[in-house]
């Protein structure tokens, strides 16, 4: 009784100065962004003035135009996309295996696996970084895919998202599968992996979004246009002889952050459950 | 900084981990007897597991054990861009490199410059976080989604394209920012050609973009604290604040040290942000310690750079196992 009367009691105030502040946090938040799109349609002399509008007076697509036909803009997208989609691959397929054989077979050797793994994820990216690129110029890797995409083919935070999410299945169903004579690798394909589903979203679009946004890597590795990814080319343009060319800035930015945050907005739950699991377990 | 994820995953469940695998292996060689039949399983499971973690363990050993390793002796050599095709050019100098790290005065600036960043950028940012997550948590019922990918959306934007929003919005005169405080008479100031606000400026867009993360790891958290608890409290006549001091807060203890640690570990490797923003300055206002490592690489002074890597992993190593260690004896 007074639990229901006291949650009657909790809920019935409406809270409203609450939504209002959630509210000014909100546009606070979101407004730059905003401001980024609007600023793209926007003339670079309309995005001179003081003070500054807000909505564009006369919306052009110059910006855009610019963007991908003056610039190669269409390149650098693709090369991110291209880099991404198979680091992405090489996590997925790489970091499962070895999630498996981690979770749930027993082996020589395994103990120093996972300390290897755990170990490694707290490095600073710096400490490798110097060495990481002598290296990659030793192989001859330096401005080319395979120097943009083989350092992060496979991450340990990978494999430990990939372990403790299998490390949840019923043993159970591997305990059938070994009944009925399949083997390890069998028992993997046909049992494992399709229950990953969920586990294997979770790494994909965390493991797209790092590879998208990564900057300092291709910074360094690639030297020439042909392999710049959007990140890269925003920066040197934000740098180079266009540091004034906002309207130009603001479109590349656009086309930056668009893709990424509309993939975000469809995946949203997902995104939020594996920040969630990966931060709580 | 760059990707906040690969960090945040491991601390928390070491501890959990263990148990696991030792569960499921004393329930494994419990349950089924024959221990014929066990080894003859675990020769089988052993070729299974290396043949499935051989590419794994390949591009691994390639890509970070040996650049970490390399890292480590290149610290004590004067290792240089020019050596890159002659490497018996090198000589191993022994600490001569760490001696010069704590001798330059820029590296302290540096040091200093990232101590002012974590400080101050941790706690605003997990403040921020907290209050965003008890708000959508219990005070409201309706658009709860809509705040929260709000919230969340700048985590997953491209740190460039947030740096070139963010100065333009920055700018002195026709700056968004300047503006907006201009009709409440404030004039702001030059916020990231000054020296005294190109720091604040930062940690501000550091906590704006990163408090996301640490708020849906709270609201994760505040699952576990149960209501009725709440209502019992609320029952004996117990303030909102109360009931959120002593019922809410201490059982929120471990994902606050949790995410604290987390989000300290990627504070302090801080880079990004002034790479893009300021370079660095003005006058070195806002170089970090990763930035001075990432400036003597481009300087070609390989083997000072490393060094100066391996202090900050020295750092990143001591704060983690203080704060592990105020973890283990508080909870």
């Amino acid at each position: 009784m007074t639990t229901v009367a006291s949650k009657r009691k909790r809920s019935a105030p409406p809270r409203w100065w609450l939504y209002v502040a959630l509210t000014i946090g909100f546009v606070a938040v979101v407004m730059p962004f905003v401001w980024m799109i609007l600023g793209s349609f926007k003339s670079k002399g309309e995005l001179l003035q003081v003070p500054p509008t807000w909505w564009p007076q006369s919306p052009t697509l110059d910006n855009y135009r610019d963007l991908f036909d003056k610039e190669s803009f269409l390149r650098y997208f693709a090369n991110s996309t291209f880099v991404a989609v198979a680091v992405t691959i090489g996590n997925l397929i790489f970091c499962s295996m070895v999630g498996y054989a981690l979770a749930k077979l027993t082996f020589r050797g395994k103990k120093l696996v996972f300390t290897l793994v755990i170990g490694t994820l707290l490095i600073p990216g710096m400490v490798t970084f110097v060495p990481l690129f002598v290296l990659v110029a030793n192989l001859g890797m330096v401005d080319s895919y395979p120097g943009l995409i083989l350092p992060f083919l496979v991450t340990p935070f990978g494999v430990f998202l990939m372990r403790q999410f299998i490390v949840g299945l019923p043993d159970e169903l591997l305990d059938a599968g070994r009944v009925d004579g399949a083997s390890e690798l069998r028992i993997f394909r046909q049992i494992i992996l399709p229950l990953c589903g969920p586990g294997l979203a979770t790494l994909g679009i965390l493991t797209f979004l790092g590879s998208w946004n990564n900057f300092l890597w291709p910074l360094v590795v690639a030297q020439t246009q042909e392999y710049y990814t959007l990140p890269v080319a925003l920066a040197l343009f934000s740098t180079g002889q266009n540091v004034t060319n906002y309207g130009l800035l603001l479109a590349g930015a656009t086309v930056v952050v668009v893709p990424i945050v509309i993939v975000f907005i469809i995946f949203q739950r997902r995104f939020i459950e594996g920040i969630a699991t990966t931060g709580i377990k | 900084m760059s990707n906040p994820a690969p960090a945040r995953g491991h601390e928390g469940s070491a501890v959990q981990v263990a148990d696991n695998s030792s569960t499921a292996r004393r329930r494994r060689g419990g349950a089924k007897g024959s221990p014929s039949r066990r080894g003859r399983g675990s020769a089988v499971q052993s070729k299974a597991a290396w043949i499935l973690s051989l590419p794994f363990l390949l591009l691994f050993s390639v890509f970070t054990a040996w650049p970490v390793i390399s890292s480590l002796y290149m610290s004590f050599t004067d290792i240089k861009a020019r050596d890159l095709r002659s490497p018996f050019a090198v000589s191993f100098v022994g600490l001569d490199n760490f001696a010069r790290v704590f001798g330059d005065e820029t590296f302290r600036k540096a040091a200093f410059n990232t101590a002012y960043f974590v400080i101050i950028g941790v706690p605003l940012t997990l403040g921020i976080a907290l209050a965003a997550a008890l708000a959508l948590d219990k005070g409201i019922t309706r658009f709860r989604t809509v705040f929260r990918v709000g919230y969340f959306t700048p985590v997953v934007t491209s740190i460039v394209a947030v740096a070139v929003v963010w100065r333009f919005l920055l700018q002195p005169d026709s700056g968004l920012v300047n503006t907006v405080l201009g009709w409440v008479g404030i004039s702001g100031p030059d916020w990231l050609g000054s020296t005294t606000w190109s720091m604040p400026s930062l940690i501000a867009m550091a906590s704006w973009r990163n408090f996301g993360t640490a708020m849906i790891i709270f609201l994760a958290g505040l699952q576990s604290v149960p209501l009725m608890l709440h209502e019992a409290a609320a029952i004996d006549g117990a303030s909102t604040w109360q009931r959120f001091r002593h019922i809410t807060l201490p059982l929120l203890r471990p994902t606050l040290l949790f995410v604290s640690i987390t989000t300290g570990v990627g504070y302090l490797q801080f880079f990004e942000e002034p790479l893009v923003m300021t370079r660095g300055g003005p006058l070195d206002s806002t170089i970090s310690m990763s930035m001075y490592t990432y400036k003597q690489f481009g300087f070609g002074n390989y083997g000072f750079a490393a060094a100066t890597s391996y202090v900050l992993f020295v750092i990143v190593v001591a704060l983690t196992a203080a704060q592990f260690r105020i973890f283990r004896s508080n909870t």
